[in-house]
């Protein structure tokens, strides 16, 4: 198994990990833990595409990746900061318990 | 270079487990940390410096730490009473292994298994700098508008609402 | 005869790898590199608690330690021996495992980060390309540590304390981050190395090249120290560990040798975060005066260090503590604009030829902002006449 297809199978398991956290988790931020892996895991997905690439000096796979970071830690601010102010609002962080358009 | 490989995969996949599995949300967080610090570590080893680094400022000292507080403030300190379980888990579990089979037949039938490792690119940073400056600089801009965005949002949401009871 | 005592260090470093075997000598290179420096700024943090607590004596008109040994300079051997056979006790409802890594999560990245600083000529342990961006991640790491610390005591001042502590280390990274980005943007280049080399050379008049000599690199190096000594949690930003305030802070329920490991990793920092300081602004392993290079470049590094740690002491004896929110204030509404206007400054320091035009730029582009910041954030209140009571 070549180097790149080790990368790509840690990558894919560290996405389905997130992926299954941020679906069957009941605490809201568990679930923004979630998908703050399956995004790294995505960037790991790119960085080593990048590395076994024919043209590294072109250097688009760490283009995306800054990018991507910065990114998603913005979208983790907000994410939190939403969290926060429901809690506000429902004195609870439990997802399951936010429904109040549930038909 | 292959231990090195297995170390820090074991390290972070079994740190992901830990942050997705433990009962305790502030000891979810601190492994997380962990598995932050293993991708940065994954980084290092494919040769983007840069990018390791990085991944180790924004995502180790502000998003863990964003994530700390977050858990503080909505009172997620204390150990949870019911199921850390949400209901539906089931269905969840069942999409998971569909999609990680997927991807790693994927990757099993694709030409990459086979293929042979090129050599180490040098990146220097000040490659990255004139990539952002010259071909990326766009992106560059709007991802400066989008943070400040984020953040004037983040402060507008979080905030204590003022005259109302 | 100045040259081998300048490469003293790194001659024996050569001869005792050439005693190892050919495949190990990598690694065998690396590890007396590394002893040497965790030697040298361990030895630095025992002389630097004795020469505090004696400056700090003497600055409030006491006598500092003055038993153990001559005028008391064995006091850290002492200190360190009640350190280590005092009893450990953890509570019972802290947290366990939490409790146990936050001393070591406080202490690895103090030492880790000595890796890209150049004690002298030729002698940096690592020459990463992005240098300075690895200081600051690993130095981002110290934040999470405290709050390990705070939050496993299961103690209501110890998690008051680290939220503070963390609250204030957040805050200034922003400011120190911004002043180191005006130097490097002038180098063009990451690595600590290359820093050292641009600042190498005297000017016309004999002041040498370093960047504090410059009016963006002056108020880039005031920026910087003042927002060290708030990472690093010194007077007069102590308010996460004030003594008289929540007593210790993020670390009361900490006792015996963990507690030394704290203090270590608190001045470990401080030594650290100053030899940035020394690197980017003050001219690394440079000699200040074209005449004086015949001392090896690694004591003038240690000189400067003594210098600045010297300072932090002066601050810590004269300074009283700041108020939680005096010190946001001054963070985020004077420190970033500042910091902001010091990148401008720089860049047109840079574009402009050589001459007293731009330092008069410069100079005005440093003290316009800070007088009219100034003003502008003290203009609501209602200072007194400073009145003066003396004893009767």
């Amino acid at each position: 198994m070549s180097p790149l297809a080790a990368y790509l199978i840690l990558s894919a398991f560290l996405f389905a990990i997130g992926l299954a956290g941020a679906l069957t988790r009941r605490n809201a931020i568990i679930v923004l833990i979630g998908i703050e892996l399956m995004l790294n895991a995505a960037n790991l997905n790119f960085i080593a595409f990048w590395r076994f690439s024919d043209h590294p000096e072109a250097l688009t796979g760490i283009m995306f990746v800054i990018f991507s970071i910065g990114v998603a830690a913005a979208e983790a601010a907000v994410g939190l900061a939403l969290i926060i102010a429901i809690y506000r609002h429902y004195k609870t962080a439990n997802v399951d318990e936010v429904n109040s358009l549930k038909g | 270079m292959n231990i090195i490989f297995a170390i820090i995969a074991v390290g972070t996949i079994a740190a992901a487990v830990a942050a997705m599995s433990l009962r305790n949300l502030v000891h979810c967080a601190l492994a997380l940390t962990v598995a932050f610090a293993g991708l940065a570590a994954a980084y290092l080893q494919l040769g983007a410096q840069f990018v390791g680094f990085t991944q180790l400022l924004v995502y180790v000292g502000a998003v863990a730490i964003l994530i700390v507080f977050a858990i503080l403030l909505t009172r997620g300190s204390e150990p949870p009473q019911q199921s850390v379980l949400s209901s539906g888990w089931p269905a969840g579990i069942f999409v998971t292994v569909i999609v990680l089979g997927v991807l790693v037949y994927a990757i099993g039938k694709s030409s990459i298994v086979q293929a042979a490792a090129p050599a180490q690119p040098e990146v220097t940073v000040r490659q990255i700098g004139d990539a952002l400056m010259n071909k990326f600089v766009l992106p560059l801009e709007v991802v400066g508008l989008l943070l400040t965005a984020a953040l004037i949002g983040a402060v507008i949401i979080a905030m204590k609402e003022e005259g109302k009871k | 005869m100045t040259d081998t005592a300048d490469q003293i260090f790194v001659t024996l470093n050569h001869l005792l790898t050439g005693l190892a075997p050919a495949a190990w000598q990598p690694l065998v290179a690396a590890v007396i590199s590394i002893a040497g420096i965790i030697g040298a700024f361990a030895t630095l943090f025992a002389i630097t608690t004795v020469l505090e607590r004696k400056g700090l004596g003497r600055i409030q008109n006491r006598y500092g330690p003055n038993r153990v040994g001559p005028c008391g300079f064995l006091q850290p051997a002492a200190d360190g021996i009640k350190a280590i056979i005092k009893e450990d006790i953890v509570p019972r409802a802290a947290d366990k495992v939490v409790h146990f890594l936050a001393p070591l999560m406080v202490v690895i990245p103090a030492f880790l980060v000595y890796a890209v600083l150049p004690v002298g000529r030729n002698m940096v342990l690592v020459d990463y390309d992005a240098g300075v961006l690895f200081f600051f991640a690993i130095g981002a790491a110290t934040e999470l540590s405290v709050f390990m610390a705070g939050w496993s005591s299961r103690n209501k001042y110890s998690l008051l304390g680290a939220m503070r502590a963390i609250a204030q280390m957040i805050s200034y990274e922003i400011p120190l981050i911004l002043s180191a980005v005006t130097v490097i943007m002038i180098v063009g280049s990451l690595s600590t190395t290359k820093i050292v080399d641009a600042q190498a050379g005297y000017h016309a008049i004999g002041l040498p090249n370093w960047f504090v000599f410059t009016p963006w690199g002056f108020a880039g190096f005031i920026l910087f120290m003042v927002a060290a000594t708030a990472e690093t949690n010194r007077s007069p930003f102590d308010l996460p560990e004030g003594e008289s305030e929540i007593i210790a802070g993020y670390y009361i329920e900490y006792s015996g040798f963990k507690f030394a490991l704290f203090f270590l990793g608190e001045y470990m920092g401080l030594f650290a975060i100053s030899g940035l300081g020394i690197t980017l602004f003050l001219g690394g392993w440079h000699a200040p005066l074209a005449f004086l290079e015949v001392a090896p470049s690694w004591f003038w590094f240690f000189a400067k260090l003594l210098t600045l740690i010297f300072g932090f002491i002066w601050i810590r004896g004269t300074l009283p503590r700041l108020r939680m929110d005096q010190l946001m204030n001054f963070a985020w509404k004077f420190m970033l604009p500042m910091a902001l206007i010091n990148i401008i400054s720089a860049a047109i320091w840079h574009f402009m030829p050589p001459g007293y035009e731009r330092w008069l730029v410069g100079a005005a582009l440093v003290i316009g902002p800070y007088v009219l910041l100034g003003r502008g954030l003290m203009a609501g209140r209602k200072l007194e006449k400073r009145t003066y009571r003396f004893a009767e």
